[in-house]
């Protein structure tokens, strides 16, 4: 060990749209470092090798693991949780639609679930239900065998294109 | 688990990342993409690493064309090879193998040179740059290299490179006119490791059939290709299946394994003469 590798790092970052400055151990994840250090619970630290998708969250414009990627690595990062794009509404309707349509039960893959959704739609036009199906093939859900989630992702996407074009 | 880090640093540019390596003395470990570093880390199955970021090397990411040569930075990821029009043009092979790399998300931060120097025998770029013929570029102390994909894969998670060095780029020859290039593999679910995975190229030259998921290291099925270069597909399924030995584990057995990699093989043929007539 020398003084070029640091057990602690200093990161400057903003999340769900406000500054943060943190101190973070080296080999903590982004998801440990949301939770514990500023809070947000939304995203959940479950298998914590990529396979699950419940810790999914949106960093610098793209859907990614949050327990893949070091918190030391923020450094100057723009990150959206699951609170953030809730309270901004961005997945509002996504929320809606899964509540209407019994998308969830017992709501631990949601948050991942939403955000994955969101980078899909986010690109616009209407995937069909394959396309949905391959986009959260990462998020595994364990209650609802995934058929309502695809409805209530459709619907959102046909609501957003009508919206477009009206 | 949580992972345990000896410690953290982040490169400012190669020279500096390179003398970060040379200060760790052995215990040094480049993190970019850190899709399948993080994952090893957060099982501890990889301890006390002195990690060097090298995700912020922006000249180490991107795509260019030169003297007939496609030149993809390590750090491209996997996301931005899958959309890109020089690759999917000249090397369509990596970008089909996008499609089958781990989910969106994962593709999202994942890096080809991170893919590479890993060397997961089950991973899909590894057998692309076999099949292709692709050239390693390092760098090191002593300077720079070049290493073919034959020789850099070593063995399960072992390459070429030295504990100094850093993958800078692959390349991959343009494909020629009429080249065709193909990847077939058989997963249980989209986005995980394949049981087998099978790439053929078709060049002007001969064919060249590479495989993933079937050994220690990607492999070249050198009879197999001798077999379709002489117009004998059947003679080539039958090769490819005595020249493989594939392991046997909870995913699959050898004997399946060897079944699936002559499926794919046929489904790979079929797939280029299907499309050419």
């Amino acid at each position: 060990m020398n003084d070029i590798f640091r057990d602690k790092v200093d990161i400057e970052l903003t999340v769900n749209g406000e500054q943060v400055e943190a101190r973070v151990p080296a080999g903590q994840h982004v998801i440990d470092f949301l939770r514990q250090d500023l809070g947000l619970t939304g995203a959940h630290a479950s298998c914590e090798h990529g396979v699950c998708g419940a810790c999914t969250i949106r960093v610098d414009g793209l859907a990614v693991r949050g327990c893949l990627m070091l918190a030391a690595q923020l450094d100057g990062a723009e990150v959206w949780t699951v609170e953030g794009l809730s309270d901004s509404n961005a997945v509002r309707d996504l929320q809606d639609a899964f509540v209407a349509r019994n998308a969830l039960q017992c709501g631990f893959c949601t948050p991942g679930m939403l955000v994955a959704a969101e980078e899909l739609l986010s690109r616009g036009g209407v995937p069909g239900r394959a396309e949905i199906r391959e986009h959260l093939s990462g998020n595994y859900c364990r209650c609802t065998g995934y058929e309502a989630i695809v409805d209530a992702v459709e619907s959102v996407a046909r609501q957003r294109a009508g919206k477009a074009t009206a | 688990m949580k992972a345990s880090a000896g410690g953290y640093a982040r490169a400012a540019d190669l020279g500096h990342a390179l003398e970060m390596l040379a200060s760790a003395e052995g215990m040094g470990r480049i993190l970019a993409g850190g899709q399948s570093l993080v994952a090893a880390m957060n099982m501890r199955l990889s301890t006390g690493d002195l990690l060097i970021d090298i995700s912020r090397i922006s000249d180490l990411s991107g795509v260019r064309e030169a003297d007939g040569r496609l030149r993809i930075g390590a750090l491209t990821r996997h996301a931005d090879i899958g959309a890109n029009p020089l690759v999917r043009t000249h090397a369509p092979l990596l970008a089909d193998a996008v499609g089958h790399i781990a989910h969106a998300a994962i593709r999202n931060r994942g890096t080809i040179g991170g893919a590479m120097a890993h060397a997961d025998p089950a991973a899909e770029f590894p057998a692309c740059a076999l099949a292709l013929g692709a050239t390693m570029h390092v760098v090191g102390p002593k300077g720079e290299r070049d290493v073919e994909a034959d020789a850099f894969f070593h063995e399960v998670f072992e390459t070429d490179l030295q504990p100094d060095e850093i993958l800078t780029a692959i390349s991959v020859p343009v494909a020629e006119s009429g080249e065709r290039q193909v990847l077939q593999e058989v997963a249980r679910r989209s986005g995980d490791y394949a049981l087998a995975g099978l790439c053929l190229v078709k060049r002007a030259a001969g064919h060249r059939v590479s495989l993933l998921s079937v050994g220690p290291r990607p492999v070249l099925a050198r009879e197999a290709m001798k077999r379709l270069d002489a117009g004998d597909p059947e003679g080539a399924v039958a090769a490819l299946r005595s020249e493989i030995d594939p392991p046997s584990d909870t995913q699959a057995s050898a004997g399946y394994r060897r079944h699936i990699a002559g499926v794919l093989l046929r489904r790979a043929v079929a797939q280029i003469t299907g499309e050419m007539a």
